[in-house]
């Protein structure tokens, strides 16, 4: 018995491993595009690893059958760090990596906020507080089919100031909707700064546990951490939520925790200096 | 009105199985909830909460189920913004149902009544907007929106007493209806109202062509450009504001293709008020006297 956990813990070691390269190469096409068009390269690089890890690591589907029906979903409520899942979906083989040079270009399918025309893409977002809402409904007509299928929904900090979060909770609290998981990007910012000086959040996780839900906090930026907490919110059996602590602009030092990269496009200078952080320090990893 | 919408459902809910049934506190009133005594696990009543059930809806649609929405029709436009941003822009399967439109919510009064809801619902892409006349058309038309593939927005009333039909196969989607022949005014009317445009059209000398039109989108081009050809004036008659409705649609139309004179009957820019249904069209001129003393007016427009 003692070796097979050993096999797998090691399994997951290598994996965790194989994970943190391929977030290497997401980061560099997240930089490459940023290069190349106006993103919001703060809020795409402080989810990075939540989306890359639940792709990589957690969820079950297949490039090869996007629609398959007993597939895993994601839905990305902060749609505007669509640039992040472009780039794990073309790291993934959803897309081809190339394709991210037509971001946000006229006739694109890579659409400012996400569309349902990319393949992988599986609700449109784009106005915010909207995304658990749709996961709550993916996770009911899941439940209704019989499937095993999971539901996890990405959404900001800043969006919790949205009142439809607030009956989305309820809602999927009321149903016991122990397929759905609500990840929370908490990195502090929103458009117009702080998010506690822009509207009070805190305490964010007594809030939720208020409605009905199971909350964790975890390192969002920590692979290994993530998938322990992922696997753990397979038991509950309820909703779950779990606060991601992490920084906007994270591995990129001159818009690190701040909200200069909210917008921006990198300029050769910024965009040079990004990619020796990357090489020296995998970014942050 | 919303009890043949509530009776049909409950039919139409053995035949698609995956009808789904979405309310918000008002299973009652909008009597959807005969069809929760029929099918426990295909009603879901989310509370008082319109934007997370239009989201909801969305995440059913996209799971393979036709989600069906019932709420009052001014409430449902709340989530205008969360209809446009997932169910029109993605053109999700998702039906909607407003009930208590137009100046049926009567004495409840301005914030019940719903008078801009074809015109938030029109400019919508993708969009379909239907708003039946009797309860046989009710029935017919809810039947062909869950048939149908795409977002609906379906509008009916509260208790209008009115037949309009007294056969079926009265109902097709994109289709508007003659229902009287006539020569020197076409009168396009949408809703239940048609019945009061009827009743106006029989008792006058002058020769009308009664157009009902349930489906406000896409509109029956052919059908209104037709009938303005033969009369030569238009006269459009609507339980809504005269902004953005049936008589703006008919105008936009006419205007290109074939451009008459055309007279605007329903709700000047204002709110409603409290009182009872029949007080409130008298208020706003919907009756078939003034309906008559309209198309006279038109007709002299008439080059």
């Amino acid at each position: 018995m003692g070796s097979t956990v050993e096999t797998s813990e090691l399994r997951h070691i290598i994996e965790v491993q194989k994970l943190k390269e391929k977030i290497r190469s997401i980061r560099r096409l997240v930089l490459e595009t940023a290069h190349n068009e106006n993103a919001h390269l703060g809020s795409s690089l402080s989810c990075l690893e939540i989306i890359a890890t639940l792709y990589f690591l957690k969820m079950r589907h297949t490039p090869y059958e996007p629609l398959w029906k007993d597939r895993d979903r994601f839905v990305l409520s902060k749609g505007h760090a669509a640039l992040a899942l472009y780039a794990v979906l073309a790291e993934m083989g959803y897309i081809q990596r190339e394709e991210l040079r037509t971001f946000k270009k006229l006739g694109s399918r890579l659409q400012g906020h996400p569309d349902l025309r990319v393949p992988g893409v599986e609700a449109p977002s784009g106005s915010l507080g909207q995304g658990l809402s749709i996961g709550v409904g993916m996770a009911l007509g899941i439940r209704m089919n019989g499937s095993r299928s999971r539901v996890y929904v990405l959404m900001g900090d800043g969006e919790c100031d949205e009142g439809q979060v607030w009956e989305a909770m309820m809602t999927a609290a009321h149903l016991k909707l122990s397929n759905l998981v609500l990840i929370i990007d908490r990195n502090g910012w929103q458009l117009d700064g702080r998010t506690e000086e822009v509207k009070k959040k805190v305490p964010l996780k007594a809030k939720i546990e208020s409605f009905g839900w199971e909350v964790y906090t975890v390192n969002g930026h920590d692979v290994q951490k993530i998938v322990e907490v992922l696997d753990y919110a397979e038991h509950s059996e309820g909703p779950v939520a779990i606060i991601a602590y992490t920084k906007k602009g994270h591995g990129v030092p001159f818009i690190e925790d701040t909200n200069g990269g909210h917008k921006i496009r990198l300029n050769d200078e910024q965009y040079l200096a990004a990619l020796k952080e990357l090489e020296a320090y995998g970014g942050g990893l | 009105m919303r009890r043949a919408f509530g009776e049909s459902l409950v039919r139409l809910g053995e035949l698609y199985e995956e009808l789904i049934v979405l309310t918000g506190d008002v299973g009652n009133p909008t009597y959807v909830y005969k069809f929760k005594d029929r099918y426990p696990n295909r009603l879901f009543n989310l509370g008082i909460s319109e934007q997370d059930i239009v989201g909801v809806a969305a995440g059913l649609a996209l799971t393979g189920r036709v989600p069906l929405v019932t709420l009052f029709s001014s409430f449902l436009m709340r989530a205008w913004e969360q209809i446009r941003n997932t169910i029109s822009r993605a053109n999700l399967n998702v039906k909607l149902v407003g009930t208590h439109a137009g100046l049926t919510a009567a004495d409840d009064g301005a914030s019940h009544q719903a008078l801009e809801d074809l015109a938030l619902m029109r400019v919508l892409p993708n969009m379909t907007v239907v708003a039946p006349g009797d309860p046989q058309e009710v029935k017919e038309a809810v039947e062909a929106i869950i048939e149908m593939k795409g977002p609906v927005y379906l509008r009916i009333g509260r208790d209008e007493d009115v037949r309009i039909f007294d056969r079926d196969g009265v109902f097709r989607i994109g289709k508007a209806t003659t229902l009287m022949d006539g020569s020197d005014v076409a009168l396009f009317s949408t809703g239940s109202i048609t019945a009061e445009a009827l009743e106006a059209a029989r008792c006058t000398d002058t020769s009308v062509r009664v157009v009902h039109v349930s489906t406000i989108k896409p509109l029956d081009k052919e059908a209104v450009i037709s009938a303005a050809k033969s009369c030569g004036a238009v006269v459009c008659v609507e339980e809504h504001s005269v902004i953005g409705g049936l008589g703006s649609a008919v105008a936009e139309l006419l205007s290109l293709e074939y451009p008459v004179p055309v007279a605007r009957i329903g709700i000047g820019d204002t709110f409603g008020e409290s009182g009872t249904h029949r007080e409130l069209l008298e208020k706003f001129g919907l009756t078939a006297e003034k309906i008559r003393s309209v198309i006279k007016g038109v007709i002299r427009r008439r080059r």
